[in-house]
């Protein structure tokens, strides 16, 4: 199989999966589910999926780890104490680039 | 309120959505160049998906080079919230839209739009959805399409800053909600720990990130979900 038409694949399993997730409640599923363990289920999976997905990850995705691990700490701060999604991301942004700055 | 005033009005609402998306997209489009996206499938891929982690981890998974059944699980998962989310949505809407239409704007739901959609007083008006919509996305999928541009053309130091503007937007979805309940701060306290434990130890670090977090997921989800099972009306309103 060819890379490009590969890659095609990969980004339409991407692209039908994600909306279809999407869709999925608003054809299937006229009544809210009454099963206490699904819906405390969906309820903490994003929580948790995010969680996996950012640590240990930003110590890989910087030059310096101790900068990524910094980014990490100024990121929770920020958000704890109510900034929005750009700010915190901004903040976290700036952490890398002042440590490496120094770092090396 | 006529139609036409709602989809203005969520023109209106999703210019802030659509810069905070841009900065995100820009650094997803770092990665979605090391899984080798041209800026024109980067933007079109981006557009029809909307989906930050979702997003990031098929990328990833592409870069890697997974196979399509783990690429498929992972879509899944990373996405699952918009089942539940969008479950919600189902309440909203007036009985006369058609299905059509309802599809459209489930298709439409990302976590910001979402959020701004639920929270229309009354009963929903597609049409806001849409307004906010068309604002957004394109801004999403052109911060992509610039992050593999010029993802590669940035000194290294830009690139390795910029790189972690993603996880900054994770903390800023998941940080909130933790600090209001503690059965989350103990979600997203274990999500931290069994991932690193699962980098470092011997065997588990042979499995490939994209199963770790599915395994963790599912995991810990459950356990917490069995532990603390959530009150009837909360999880609607806590993803506002």
């Amino acid at each position: 199989m060819s890379d490009s038409l590969r890659l095609c694949i990969y980004l339409c399993i991407m692209i039908l999966t994600t909306n279809g997730v999407r869709i999925l409640p608003l054809t299937l599923i006229r009544k809210p589910i009454k099963n206490r363990f699904i819906r405390s289920f969906l309820y903490y999976v994003p929580y948790v999926t995010l969680a996996v997905m950012t640590f240990p990850a930003i110590m890989e995705a910087t030059q310096s780890p101790i900068a990524g691990l910094l980014a990490l700490i100024a990121g929770i701060l920020a958000a704890f104490f109510g900034l929005g999604l750009l700010p915190v991301s901004i903040i976290c942004c700036v952490v890398v680039f002042i440590c490496e700055t120094f770092i090396k | 309120m006529k139609d036409n005033n709602a989809f203005l009005k969520g023109m209106r609402d999703g210019l802030p959505i659509g810069l905070g998306y841009f900065a995100v997209s820009f650094s997803l489009g770092i990665i979605a160049k090391k899984g080798g996206l041209s800026p024109l499938l980067g933007f079109f891929s981006s557009l029809f998906t909307r989906a930050s982690a979702g997003e990031y981890a098929a990328y990833s998974l592409i870069a890697v080079g997974a196979s399509f059944w783990e690429l498929f699980i992972i879509s899944v998962i990373t996405n699952a919230r918009y089942l539940l989310m969008n479950c919600a949505l189902t309440q909203k809407f007036d009985s006369k839209t058609n299905m059509f239409t309802r599809l459209l704007v489930g298709a439409c739901c990302t976590d910001e739009i979402f959020g701004i959609s639920i929270a229309w007083p009354g009963k929903l008006k597609p049409k806001y959805t849409f307004g906010a919509t068309v604002v957004a996305a394109p801004m999403w999928a052109l911060g992509t399409a610039l992050g593999i541009i010029a993802g590669s053309a940035l000194p290294i130091r830009y690139v390795s800053a910029l790189s972690v503007a993603l996880y900054g937007m994770f903390l800023a979805i998941i940080i909130p909600p933790a600090k209001r309940d503690k059965a989350v701060t103990a979600a997203v306290i274990a999500g931290f720990l069994f991932s690193y434990l699962f980098s470092i130890l011997p065997l588990l670090k042979e499995i490939s990130s994209g199963t770790r977090t599915i395994i963790l997921t599912i995991a810990i989800s459950a356990v917490i979900s069995l532990i603390k099972p959530v009150k009837v009306e909360e999880e609607v309103a806590e993803n506002e």
